[in-house]
């Protein structure tokens, strides 16, 4: 009767806190910005006054890993910059999400070339892939709160999946 | 540059046996590597010629047997306004020449440069090492017989 009823005793409360948690972490994800080339200018511009980053709760950008959630890997990864992406990307805590930003880091972009690495999933597990040659900071927002709504459905992330 | 000009330098340089030639309309000089620094002081030090400044040294691979790779140097003298290139012809199996950072400082980089891309060593460099591709590589990329794309498995990337 009463209480015990409207709660099904299969973890109601497990259910919101869990629903606590994804709110709290979706609306605060710090980004980790590994600007390397082009693409960083548009992700600054996103962070900057016309296209405000911290309306959607990356309120600042944290150039350390170990205090970020999410990576934003903009710009060309060459082979020998990617064990540094890569030695960066291991450091930070979980949970943890990847936003490939542009071409270069989708699929190498326009650089077939022996120096750049084809994608940057070849050695990272990424979460959404940005297109764009360098993409608008709208397209920046948008992929963010894409990643957003994938928190609140409760779905995994890329770096579990592997 | 006149060709009163290239006479007075033919005229400095005449024990070197350099053969005057022309890259689209800037005068050229094919030096031996043997010779290159004495030919490459005396176009800096004398007042009359005082090619002060080397602009750029690039490597050529010419794919063919015998004489493959080129070192050219591009030189301009401040005072007179001129350029010249310098071509340091070299062979296919031992590709060497002495290194111009002893009158140049700035040639540093450069010589790495064509170091990593071709494999021309140059002696008397004070750090002659890989500048674009990991210290360990062990191909030489612009090489014409180096593939387009790479070698695959050649840098090993981090596992996933």
């Amino acid at each position: 009767m009463g209480l015990e009823d409207k709660l099904n005793n299969d973890g109601f409360f497990t259910s919101k806190i869990n629903e606590l948690i994804q709110w709290s972490r979706k609306n605060s994800l710090w980004p980790m910005p590994m600007g390397i080339s082009c693409c960083a200018i548009e992700m600054m511009a996103a962070a900057a006054a016309r296209f405000d980053i911290s309306r959607f709760g990356s309120e600042v950008f944290r150039f350390s890993p170990r205090q970020s959630d999410i990576m934003i890997v903009a710009g060309t990864v060459t082979y020998k910059m990617a064990k540094v992406v890569r030695k960066i990307y291991d450091q930070m805590p979980d949970p943890k999400w990847v936003i490939a930003m542009g071409a270069c880091t989708s699929s190498g972009g326009m650089y077939r070339t022996y120096s750049v690495v084809q994608g940057i999933d070849q050695f990272l597990p990424v979460d959404l892939y940005v297109a764009g040659c360098p993409p608008r900071p709208e397209n920046l927002l948008n992929s963010l709160i894409i990643i957003q709504e994938r928190i609140k459905n409760g779905e995994k992330q890329a770096s579990e999946l592997v | 540059m006149n060709q009163e000009r290239i006479d007075l330098i033919k005229l400095k340089l005449t024990d070197f046996n350099i053969v005057f030639t022309d890259i689209t309309g800037t005068p050229a000089i094919n030096a031996n590597p043997k010779y290159i620094i004495n030919i490459c002081k005396i176009l800096k030090t004398d007042p009359d010629i005082s090619f002060e400044m080397l602009l750029d040294e690039m490597g050529v691979d010419n794919f063919k047997k015998g004489i493959r790779f080129e070192v050219v140097c591009s030189l301009y003298s401040l005072k007179f306004k001129d350029r010249i290139f310098i071509k340091v012809l070299l062979d296919d199996k031992n590709p060497e020449m002495p290194s111009l950072t002893i009158l140049w400082k700035g040639a540093d980089w450069y010589e790495r440069e064509a170091y990593d891309m071709f494999g021309i060593k140059f002696t008397g460099h004070p750090d002659l090492r890989r500048i674009y591709m990991p210290e360990d590589y062990e191909h030489f990329p612009m090489r014409k017989d180096f593939p387009l794309l790479g070698i695959p498995d050649s840098i090993q990337l981090p596992n996933k």
